[in-house]
């Protein structure tokens, strides 16, 4: 049976938000069940808080609503879209428990749909952790001892059974959240008690330790005929201990023989028959002992998982499109491989090529967090290497992380091999590193083997790429046949130069002399068996090249690598816009990226992927191997955010041409003088500013130009090292921390202008005319990173005089820079005392921002894909020719959007075990974002917030506790919260504050009063006892006051939203008042966009 | 270690660096695209004459182990990888696959783009090969000598790989079939797996006849897989007919499915390149199901796919077929106790999703009994 005809429109559910454990791999495995499921005729309903997301464009579904992703809201949705199924296995966890909610609230049989591509009661054998384990046993296989446990006092029992160290695991949670490794009652008490709280079922699980034993994991996929065929076998590096989301992993698994990968083979494929998954993926994970084999069952996802994006990368196999032609009723038989177009896809793919996965983590953001890597995924992304052996493909992976100190180096200065020893037992992101600088320094694989448990194969080949560095490091000259063998190892150029005290040039100029330059292979599923179809390359010191001849000019898209706070899925959805407009204007579109997670390294994006790192190294080879096949126009470099950026000056030396803004443009606009001297010219103002080499200068510009100012390290990135200072004490603090960072650097001082309102502003600029795309409107204050403020389009309280002064402004700057594409432009907007508005520009970025994705779905423009046909030489002119910009005019918003950011705060603990603090500051630590559209503000504040954080309460009590200095401004919206029925519950200065302005509160003990003598609630216990549904907390300064952190973490830890700014508890206060009495509306983006507001 | 060279029978020539045994070695290139199972790979019999070019770049991690072979001797006359392993990591590992190579003689070579080759192969189809390591040839010298050395169509191989002696598996547990299994080539796992349903395994050289057969009542024969052109074995495909006569339940696999396929009239056929690896897809017509199976055939039965055809055993039909070029991979007949599968239902290497056919085989032997009885 082919296709099932009874379903004509399905409803796909999205991931929500990025967050840790959740990123863009749902946005790509989104797309493409909404991609097959239209071209197979279905009408598509997508529900997708996300708006950065490529999914959630109006052409991929018939009606997209951006709302959040709540039972109430998915109902709503049934109800007026009427869908013959849901599709819920692609969008992760949040989807899948989306549906298991819908369920249990009957709304499924009680609206008539049913759920197709997995069924309930298949997902609670797959998730819940006891059913699994007597599933696992049935089938003859065995589970790690366990013990499940509803409460602490079971918690402890339990581990006195199974001895310490015990994993803890809570039930239905992603990406290992709240798990942990308990070695003492002390840590069982800390990772227990919040897994009981993460567990939507109050529920966790304590098993017996298995650290250090070899991990792996097996892809499987099933259709409604029971065939079931093994994707992907993936291996981890790291073994038993880290979470998979954070160990380094090849592809396929390499130090199984064929008796133990079958062993696991068969356990996968009678586990899922068992859990009765009917069609399509899933992911269990093995542990083995490396003593004996012994092979224990870890537990499985019923569903697409982050791995199987990995393993649709890794093989060419892609897991998401065929799982959704399976759940319309495909068999894998009647499916082709898109790749080979001749044989089916039910097989398993089979690789002729190593493929490594990194991946990377953001710990410089959250100073205060334990860096021990654990079984709670920490890391914000991920980058993949493919290469003809695994020296290649793990140092092509190691150096497309993009972060500092992640390539090997050969650089023993300051350590031991006894240090490295002793540090690598502990796992960090830096271990790898460890181990290969400590097998340098003479460290036996024995000894890193007993410290680490990584497999001595895997060392070994470690100890190989040392051997050809210290070949290297001893030769006089560096002869012919040495640099072939350590360019096929994948050391890159710079790591030779290193190596040689050469320059980076030298060694390539003598690379390209002697001819030695890599070739390209194709990813094929099949290891050349049959011919492959698809230009899914990577690059290989090797034989023979199949990059094969074109005639059409070709355009090169650079993508934005692994995610990272700051550069994130919004980049990625730039670059696939490039792809789609570049192809339909004629062009053969050809991306590189490395992000295993992205649509952009889909092979149905661009005409051509190379999967390769972003490094001038790579991508020049690249273009040398496209200039060979056919003619190359050049190269768009301003749509994947800081890394391709960061090429653009060296490619334009070599010689490529930069399509758009030029590197020149873009060096003045990130140079203080030369952007200084821009704004002089046009009469523009900005914070005034100092550069200090020493405290004393610091202290003398701090003074000069007022407290408070922002200080920071003179070259930042994401707004890193970056803290507004009130006083002298906290200054020197900064210096001493700042300067520690960067020795040697100046460090810039800038008047901070606070209270102002931030104002973003996208726009594109051919040369002649601005089109002004959209004014954003900050709803935190200035101060707080763009990134993680929430903020509203159109802006609420800008004047037309205003908004005219700010256009104007966009344009000089746009101009006097030279942008050719996007430019994104802060600026604040100052009431003075006088109360005339001035306006001050903070920074302009002549890139892609962020928002992009934002303001072209709030405004129905696409403004990536009219960046990239700008810089191919079309005028906003010919744009609005092609009715992708407004005839005439700017940007016009539809509704009210809000863009509300999302943060890691419950992922990150102290050394301690106690919650890092959740204020926002000037430093970036977002990972992700969500959008309310409505027709009010307050309507629009209150989805952004429901979809980011949970619903507003509409009723019950707040706690508020303000600093001194916003106690005034706080007092209309806690009155109003008053009157809306909520009972205020305070802190002493708070409570005495709105007493004697007529507002009435319950005073509460403070958290370092502790409890009263009748038992009176402390404000921590308020919020832990769930006495409270919001939390009103507005700190001065950063981690200082330790009653502020502990109402904050706790509330965290317990999920109640918690605001940390005025502007925030004003604009949540518009959303309750909104909201009461009423439910939200909902509209599809298609609704939104047909409105000629 | 010293440069080595691949030469192919069209005059390409791959240089690379000398592995395990130095010197000069023949046979026909053919690639194998199993991650996994290079032990079961080289000492399966079927791989005699072949030089096995391996497409996963790294061989050898996992060492060598006295379980997991499929014989008792390595069968490849020369072994291609990219990447050899510098060292052994596994529980099981006794032995460094290249010491296992060395002991056996095997010519090896490494470094070479493995990917190319097999690219070439399949655009260009099997060949013959040469190894040479430490050679003063010149090239022109080793083309001619490739050329010199025989074909695979028409060779005749199986009396090298065959038992002298015959030799008895004995049934796990309580036995409650004979079966007569002729080596043609046969790998320790198809015994085994017979062994694991009760049944008790005659191993008999592949010159055996139909007299010295039946002198062991077996329930049921058993042909195995093997080296060599089908069309060459005379013989076997005439006791084949005796035993389709005698109406005894009858099983083949690979080299055994072949030679049924001519006792029944069938022509058999030289694929371009052939199917060696664990990933094939195997449709079983009769069910729908498809199962990944473990393959290494050069040739192949040609029979109609669709609907019935006669034979003078009676009707039959093809009852699997490979999903990736529709190879005949599957006879059934439909009045005589008889079928046979192209492919391995033992693995080693290789998933197991086809062992069933065992089963079928155990069904087929026990319905005989009862309409004996």
């Amino acid at each position: 049976m082919p296709k099932d005809q009874s379903i004509k429109s399905v409803l796909v559910i999205g991931s929500g938000p990025i967050v840790i454990g959740q990123a863009c791999e749902f946005d790509y495995s989104g797309t493409q069940a909404c991609r097959v499921l239209r071209s197979e005729g279905i009408r598509v309903i997508l529900i997708n808080s996300n708006p950065a997301t490529i999914m959630t464009d109006p052409e991929f579904a018939d009606a997209t609503y951006i709302e959040p992703i709540t039972p109430e809201i998915i109902e709503q949705i049934i109800i007026k879209e009427k869908p013959d199924a849901i599709l819920a296995t692609l969008g992760g966890q949040t989807a899948l428990n989306a549906a298991m909610e819908l369920y249990e609230r009957g709304s499924l049989e009680r609206l008539g749909v049913r759920l197709i591509g997995a069924d309930i009661p298949a997902i609670k054998r797959g998730e819940d952790r006891e059913v699994f384990k007597t599933i696992v046993e049935k089938i003859g296989g065995s589970s790690a001892k366990s013990i499940i446990c509803h409460a602490m006092s079971e918690c402890i029992a339990g581990a006195h059974i199974l001895n310490y160290p015990v994993v803890v695991r809570p039930s239905f949670t992603m990406g290992g959240l709240g798990s942990g490794i308990a070695y003492n009652q002390n840590d069982l008490e800390l990772i227990a008690g919040a897994g009981l709280r993460h567990s939507p079922t109050t529920e966790v699980l304590l098993e017996e330790s298995i650290i250090g034993w070899k991990e792996f994991e097996l892809e499987v996929m099933r259709d409604h005929k029971d065939n079931v065929v093994i994707v992907c076998s993936i291996e981890n590096i790291d073994p038993m201990g880290v979470h998979t989301g954070d160990s380094i992993t090849v592809a396929p698994a390499l130090t199984l023989t064929d008796v133990e990968y079958q062993k696991l083979r068969d356990l996968s494929i009678k586990i899922i028959r068992e859990v009765g998954v009917a069609t399509g993926g899933c992911n269990i994970q093995f542990a083995v002992n490396p003593a004996d084999g012994r092979i224990i069952v870890i537990e499985m996802n019923p569903r697409v998982s982050r791995s199987s994006a990995l393993a649709s990368k890794a093989t060419g196999f892609p897991i998401a499109k065929i799982a959704t032609k399976l759940a319309i009723g495909y068999a894998l038989d009647e499916i082709q491989n898109d790749i080979t177009k001749s044989t089916p896809a039910s097989f398993e793919p089979t690789l002729d090529y190593i493929v490594v996965k990194v991946p990377r983590f953001a710990f410089e953001k959250f100073p205060e967090a334990d860096t021990k890597l654990t079984t709670t995924m920490k890391s914000v992304g991920e980058a993949m290497a493919i290469g003809r052996s695994f020296p290649e493909a793990l140092q092509k992976a190691l150096r497309s992380v993009e972060k500092k100190g992640t390539s090997f180096h050969w650089n023993t200065a300051g350590v031991t091999k006894d240090y490295l020893l002793s540090a690598m037992a502990i796992p960090t992101e830096h271990r790898l590193q460890q181990i290969q600088l400590g097998l340098y320094l003479g460290a036996s694989v024995e000894e890193v083997f007993s410290a680490t448990k990584v497999d001595p194969w895997f060392l070994a080949q470690i100890v190989a790429i040392n051997e050809i560095a210290q070949q290297i490091k001893s030769a006089a000259s560096l002869p012919d046949d040495l640099l072939r063998i350590a360019k096929s190892n994948g050391f890159s150029d710079t790591q030779i130069s290193e190596l040689t005290g050469q320059s980076r040039i030298d060694i390539t100029a003598t690379r390209h002399r002697i001819g030695l330059r890599p070739v390209f292979k194709t990813v094929d599923t099949c290891a050349a068996e049959f011919e492959a179809h698809t230009p899914y390359h990577y690059s290989s010191y090797d034989l023979e090249s199949e990059v094969i001849p074109r005639t059409k000019p070709a355009v090169i898209i650079l993508g934005s690598g692994p995610n990272r706070i700051g550069q994130g899925v919004e980049f990625d959805y730039s670059c696939v816009h490039a792809a789609f407009a570049l192809k339909e204007a004629g062009f053969e579109t050809i991306m590189i990226n490395c992000n295993p997670e992205t649509v952009s390294t889909d092979y149905d994006t661009s005409d051509r992927l190379y999967f390769e790192p972003l490094t001038l190294e790579d991508v020049l080879e690249v273009i040398y191997a496209e200039e060979l096949a056919g003619p190359v126009i050049g190269v768009i470099a301003q749509l994947g955010g800081q890394t391709p950026l960061g090429l653009a000056r060296g490619l334009q030396d070599a010689g490529v041409t930069i399509l758009g803004t030029s590197p020149d443009a873009i060096d003045l606009a990130e140079d203080r003088g030369q952007f200084g001297e821009l704004l002089e010219v046009n009469s523009l103002d900005a914070p005034t500013f100092g550069m200090a080499d020493t405290f004393e200068e610091a202290v003398a510009i701090a003074h000069r130009i007022t407290y408070p100012v922002l200080v920071r390290p003179s070259f930042v990135l994401g707004g890193r090292g970056m803290e507004i200072v009130y006083d002298d004490e906290s200054l020197a603090g900064f210096i001493q921390k700042a300067t520690e960072i960067t020795p040697n650097h100046p460090v810039l001082i800038d008047k901070f202008l606070d209270d102002a309102i931030e104002i973003d502003v996208d726009a594109l600029f051919d040369g002649e005319e601005l089109y002004l795309a959209g004014v954003m409107e900050h709803i935190e204050e200035a101060g707080v990173h763009s990134g993680d403020s929430a903020c509203v389009l159109p802006s609420y309280s800008i004047g037309s005089a205003l908004r005219q002064e700010i256009r104007s402004a966009t344009e000089k700057l746009a101009r006097g820079i030279g942008v050719r594409g996007l430019i994104n432009i802060q600026f604040a907007v100052v009431n003075n005392s006088s109360d005339i508005e001035k306006l001050f520009v903070l920074e302009a970025n002549p890139r892609a921002s962020r928002t992009v994705p934002f303001v072209s779905k709030a405004t129905g423009n696409p403004l990536a894909k009219c960046a990239a046909l700008i810089a191919t030489g079309k005028k906003i002119s010919d744009l609005r020719g092609l009715g992708l910009l407004p005839a005439s005019g700017d940007g016009v918003p539809k509704g009210i959007s809000v863009k509300e950011a999302v943060l890691p705060w419950n992922r990150f603990r102290r050394n301690d075990g106690t919650g890092v603090d959740s204020v926002l500051g000037p430093e970036m630590r977002s990972t992700g974002e969500v959008m309310g559209i409505a027709k009010t503000f307050g309507e629009a504040y209150a989805k952004s917030q429901t979809a980011a954080f949970g619903a507003l309460p509409l009723s019950g009590s707040v706690f508020l506790s303000l600093s001194e200095r916003d106690k005034k401004s706080a007092l209309e919206p806690a009155r109003t919260l008053s009157q809306l029925g909520f009972k205020l519950f305070t802190t002493q200065g708070t409570h005495q504050y709105l007493s004697e302005s007529g507002v009435s509160s319950e005073l509460v003990r403070k958290h370092s009063q502790g409890r009263g003598a009748n038992g009176e609630l402390t404000a921590v216990d308020l919020i832990t006892e769930g006495v409270v549904g919001l939390v009103i907390n507005t700190p001065l300064g950063r981690g200082t006051r330790f009653d502020g952190w502990m109402i904050r973490t706790a509330a965290i830890q317990r999920g109640v939203p918690c605001i940390t700014t005025i502007a925030g508890f004003k604009a949540a206060v518009a959303g309750i008042s909104d909201l009461q009495g009423k439910s939200f509306g909902i509209n599809s983006i298609q609704e939104w966009l047909a409105t000629s507001e | 270690m010293s440069k080595a060279f691949l030469v192919l029978d069209d005059g390409t020539v791959f240089e690379g660096e000398s592995w395990a045994c130095e010197g000069e070695t023949f046979g026909e290139a053919v690639f194998s695209t199993g991650m996994t199972g290079y032990q079961e790979t080289l000492t399966d019999p079927s791989y005699h004459k072949q030089v096995v070019i391996m497409t996963a770049p790294h061989i050898g991690n996992t060492g060598m182990n006295s379980s997991d072979e499929e014989s008792k001797k390595i069968w490849v006359s020369g072994f291609v990888v990219r990447n050899p392993s510098p060292v052994v990591s596994n529980w099981r590992s006794e032995r460094t696959l290249e010491d296992d190579l060395i002991a056996n003689n095997v010519v090896g070579i490494k470094g070479l783009d493995t990917r190319a080759i097999t690219r070439h192969l399949r655009d260009l189809g099997s060949m013959r090969v040469g190894i040479f390591s430490n050679t003063e040839l010149t090239r022109e010298e080793m083309i001619i000598k490739v050329r010199k050395s025989p074909q695979m169509a028409g060779s005749f191989l199986a009396d090298s790989v065959s038992t002298l002696e015959k030799y008895i598996v004995p049934a796990i547990g309580e036995k409650k079939f004979t079966v007569v299994a002729l080596d043609l080539g046969i790998k320790a796992a198809t015994p085994r797996s017979m062994s694991e349903r009760a049944i008790e395994v005659h191993v008999l050289p592949a010159t055996s006849s139909m007299t010295e057969i039946m002198a062991l009542k077996p329930d049921g024969i058993f042909l195995s897989n093997g080296p060599g052109d089908p069309a060459t074995m005379v013989d076997a495909i005439a006791l084949v007919r005796e035993i389709m006569a005698a109406h005894i339940p009858l099983f083949g696999i690979c080299f055994g499915h072949q030679i049924i396929g001519r006792a029944l009239g069938f022509d058999t056929y030289k694929l371009p390149f052939g199917h060696r690896g664990i990933n094939q897809p195997v449709k079983n017509l009769r069910s729908g199901v498809v199962e990944i199976t473990a393959h290494n055939h050069g040739f192949a039965v040609a029979a109609p796919v669709e609907g019935n055809f006669n034979t003078i055993y009676g009707a039959g039909f093809v009852s699997h077929i490979c999903l990736n070029d529709g190879v005949v991979e599957g006879l059934e007949l439909l009045e005589s106790p008889v079928f046979s599968v192209q492919y391995h239902p033992e693995a080693a290497a290789g998933p197991h999703d086809a062992n069933y056919l065992f089963d079928q085989f155990v069904t087929l032997m026990t319905n005989a009994k009862v309409s004996n009885a």
